[in-house]
């Protein structure tokens, strides 16, 4: 039997409709062939994170800036680690209030890292960690300008979505729903309409992933990615969690562009309707 | 907090500390248990602005300088 199938498998000639080739996610000059990025905070231990990561396919990994402490030698540990297993780093700019800071935190990355790519994030509060859209539009017009590559972490808002595409940045990333609450896309709608208004920038959904199908919503939106941390390093299990986030990503990537059925309130039997067992001709 | 002549008065990541009189931003880098020959990922900001590695040998501190010396930490 098992050897029967294995047969059928390697003769069935490849369905031709089906658009399974996996397109690498561009972002500025940068090709991914994951379209997962991954956060390096609040794992177990380091080879949890490192397996995590492994397991969610990703390419590209986000790190914070943060003054040295000798003390603790993780730090440049940290550093060596992702960059002899190969991962690019995103650095971001986490914990900024204004654009000032943020554009001097991005500056401080570029120096750092030696990389124009930025995660620009200008919080407005403690308790949301929302973006302030004034100084966010702000940091990104000075970012952009100044030759970063600006990955801009943003409310699910369509207008500054569509303003902060229109002004350079390389991808713009809604939230979900607000950092480490894993609610998942409490707001799928301004979702669909940012991707309808913006088309032609990447866009990613960042922050709020819960879960696997989180994931999958958001490219089933037509998203081109997604950036996550707290959903994987949090969960019982992370490197297990990365591996369903991975396979989400790519189901909700194919489901898109495969193009769903539209919803319809009543049912539609897929059966034939003709000649069930115990029915007359009329 | 009495400062002698030989000595200038700044803060280091924060912390109020003094540096020798004409100490340079890779004297600070020393001041914190780093090696300015070997900073891999890291970067140094003086007053808001960032100094280039190049020039951290040549850029001399002022009392009242507030100097920041990051690197990258785990984040999402």
């Amino acid at each position: 039997m098992a050897a029967r199938s294995a047969s059928a498998t390697a003769t069935r000639k490849p369905a031709s409709d089906a658009p399974e080739a996996p397109e690498p996610l561009v972002i500025g000059d940068l090709t991914l062939s994951s379209r997962v990025l991954l956060g390096t905070s609040g794992y177990p231990n380091p080879q949890v994170m490192l397996d995590a990561m492994e397991a969610s396919g990703t390419e590209l990994v986000t790190v914070a800036i943060r003054r040295v402490n000798v003390r603790d030698a993780s730090e440049e540990s940290l550093l060596g680690l992702l960059q002899q297993q190969g991962y690019q780093l995103l650095p971001n700019t986490a914990g900024c209030y204004t654009a000032r800071e943020a554009v001097l935190v991005a500056q401080l990355a570029r120096e750092a890292l030696g990389t124009d790519y930025i995660k620009l994030e200008v919080i407005g509060d403690d308790e949301t960690l929302i973006p302030d859209v004034e100084q966010l539009l702000k940091a990104a017009k000075t970012l952009v300008d100044d030759g970063f590559q600006v990955l801009a972490y943003a409310n699910d808002d369509p207008i500054t979505c569509q303003k902060l595409a229109g002004m350079g940045c390389a991808a713009v990333m809604p939230l979900g729903s607000p950092i480490g609450s894993g609610m998942g896309l409490v707001n799928p709608y301004n979702l669909r309409l940012i991707r309808e208004l913006v088309p032609d920038t990447p866009l990613l959904v960042d922050a709020g992933i819960g879960t696997a199908s989180d994931a999958a919503l958001a490219m089933e939106l037509g998203y081109d990615g997604i950036l996550l941390n707290t959903a994987v390093s949090k969960a019982k299990h992370p490197v297990a969690m990365a591996r369903a986030i991975r396979h989400a990503v790519q189901a909700g990537r194919l489901a898109h562009a495969a193009g769903r059925i539209p919803r319809r309130l009543y049912a539609d039997a897929s059966s034939p309707a003709t000649g069930r067992v115990g029915t007359r001709s009329p | 907090m009495s400062v002698s002549e030989a000595e200038i008065a700044l803060i280091l990541n924060g912390d109020a500390t003094t540096l020798p009189e004409g100490a340079t931003v890779a004297d600070a880098l020393r001041a914190e248990g780093l090696d300015p020959n070997d900073a891999r990922g890291i970067a140094v900001a003086v007053n808001a602005e960032v100094i280039r590695k190049e020039a951290w040998t040549t850029t001399a501190l002022d009392a009242g300088d507030d100097v920041e010396i990051v690197t990258a930490s785990q984040g999402g």
